[in-house]
């Protein structure tokens, strides 16, 4: 990724309160993006929210790299109504390890993490509410991981529920 | 003394849906109720998931273009302007000004035609039957000029990557004209039906109220948003497909109820007609698609593109590995996130109005599941 250094106040401003857990701080096609340690992402998060006016919590996703050794990118979207701006605050975190929930920041971050979870397993601690959202919640397996197939289903939940041999 | 249990004596649990005509597809809300009064909801989504971020990552990113249609089938080219505007800014690519004219003048007749679908179902919920039947004579008129183009009405995969596939046909113009003509005056005689009527204003008023602080919390947008006083709308704010050059209005309420929700969708399908009436009158000339390879592989990298859809904000997060499939897609629903706010709307409303909040939210279930 041709990416180049994101140079700005709000840049600099993270870097002075944060100087030791962010990692890198990117531009790739006019959008900002900063790489941040996983233990600092939600103080970063307050820190955005309640001093930097970023108060509309965008998305909440993952993104499997399987052969990393820091095996999810967890990327929170953020936007700011006042600075009329979009940042990305990205962390590197390795399978099994539970990254704190920003629903005591953002009350969006609710189902948007649930969905996380339920797609790639990543569980966040303290959340409210840790259930699966989209699949049943006795579904084995997360779809969204890279080392499930397209193919891959519960085929024992759907004889089980639906009666119909899965797989298909 | 025992441990306090779910339910008080007092208190008992309604389920609603999934099959329920006023749902608006297979939504499952179980309600806590305490007589009529609702203490609190839950929701049970998920009936309609197919993978659709799966899926993705499994198409290369031309073959995944009609997918997104079915999202939010009732403004399909919303759907796939988004996801072509994604691509686009990967491949860092611009659709030259023809094809963003023509782009912007179909996707606000689709955002006319997803208000009225809103406004028959939103109506009907309520007990209102007659403006059903009115805004489907009306949509048809948009579907017939979306059939005409590209021979779809619905999931109309109008746009590709780069452009458009089909030049305009031959008199697209006179007939947008005309949809126009005759749309906003029946805007109006919506109005005359429900803008004054007791019963309409008695249902609506002060219930499932969201205020801006609210609404920013739950990051809830679009028009649920401009009714709470926020004048923000992608189209102003991050201005996408050459709509910097139209003069529009953002229409905002005061109050963030269901009734200001109401005003502000009407109001924003006169300032689509406006919008379309600019863009048709100067299609600029030239070619329809941009050069791009055939073969689409974007630069590794990743990007967060958004679009302002019928609903709210809609995204799309891609991250490219450089194949001509996408290694990572992710669609940011605005159904699905404002969604989240029933339980906060609902809370010490009635049973009924439980209803009427679940029309205001204008959700699509198709995109809330994906």
């Amino acid at each position: 990724m041709a990416v180049s250094p994101w140079e700005g106040e709000l840049s600099a401003m993270l870097k002075q309160r944060f100087p030791d857990q962010i990692s890198e701080f990117s531009t790739y096609l006019g959008q900002n993006f900063l790489i941040a340690h996983p233990e600092a992402v939600i103080p970063i998060l307050e820190f955005l929210r309640f001093e930097a006016e970023f108060d509309y919590l965008v998305d909440v996703t993952a993104v499997d790299y399987l052969q990393r050794q820091e095996r999810f990118d967890l990327v929170y979207v953020l936007y700011s109504f006042a600075r009329n701006e979009r940042i990305r605050v990205k962390t590197l975190i390795a399978d099994g390890y539970k990254p704190p929930t920003a629903t005591r920041v953002y009350l969006t971050a609710n189902w948007l993490e649930r969905e996380v979870f339920d797609m790639f397993g990543i569980e966040f601690a303290g959340h409210p509410d840790m259930r699966r959202i989209l699949l049943p919640e006795d579904w084995e397996g997360y779809p969204l991981r890279k080392d499930k197939s397209i193919l891959d289903c519960d085929n024992k939940w759907i004889e089980e529920h639906l009666g119909i041999e899965g797989g298909q | 003394m025992p441990d306090q249990t779910f339910l008080d004596s007092t208190e008992l649990v309604l389920n609603m849906g999934p099959q329920h005509p006023s749902t608006h597809g297979v939504l499952r809300v179980v309600l806590k109720l305490d007589g009529e009064k609702v203490l609190g909801a839950d929701c049970v989504i998920g009936y309609l998931h197919r993978g659709v971020e799966k899926i993705g990552e499994n198409r290369t990113y031309q073959q995944f273009a009609p997918y997104v249609d079915r999202m939010d089938y009732c403004a399909a080219v919303s759907n796939g302007l988004g996801y072509c505007l994604a691509v686009e800014k990967l491949l860092n690519a611009e659709a030259p000004p023809r094809a963003q004219a023509v782009r912007v003048i179909l996707t606000e007749l689709n955002r006319i035609a997803s208000h009225l679908i809103w406004l028959g179902t939103h109506a009907l919920d309520i007990g209102a039957i007659t403006p059903l039947f009115y805004v489907m004579r009306e949509r048809e008129e948009i579907l017939n000029i979306f059939e005409k183009y590209c021979g779809a009405r619905l999931t109309t995969h109008a746009f590709r990557i780069g452009g458009l596939q089909y030049e305009t046909y031959d008199g697209l113009e006179q007939d947008v004209k005309a949809a126009c003509d005759h749309v906003l005056p029946k805007i109006d005689e919506y109005e005359r039906l429900l803008t004054g009527n007791r019963i309409w204003i008695g249902r609506l008023q002060n219930v499932g109220v969201l205020n801006a602080a609210d609404c920013k919390q739950y990051g809830v947008t679009g028009p649920m948003l401009r009714a709470a006083g926020v004048k923000w709308d992608l189209r102003k704010a991050q201005p996408y497909s050459g709509y910097q050059q139209y003069d529009f209005e953002i229409p905002t309420g005061t109050n963030g109820d269901t009734y200001d929700r109401y005003r502000v969708r009407m109001e924003e399908m006169r300032q689509s007609v406006r919008i379309i009436r600019q863009a048709v009158e100067r299609i600029p000339e030239g070619s329809i698609m941009a050069k791009i390879p055939k073969v689409i592989k974007p630069p590794v990298g990743e990007a967060y593109v958004s679009i302002e859809a019928p609903k709210g904000e809609l995204g799309y997060f891609i991250v490219s590995d450089g194949s001509t499939q996408p290694y990572r897609l992710r669609v940011r629903p605005p159904s699905f996130v404002n969604l989240q706010a029933l339980d906060q709307m609902t809370r010490g409303a009635l049973v009924a109005d439980v209803v009427a909040i679940i029309g205001t939210l204008d959700i699509v279930l198709g995109e809330v599941d994906r």
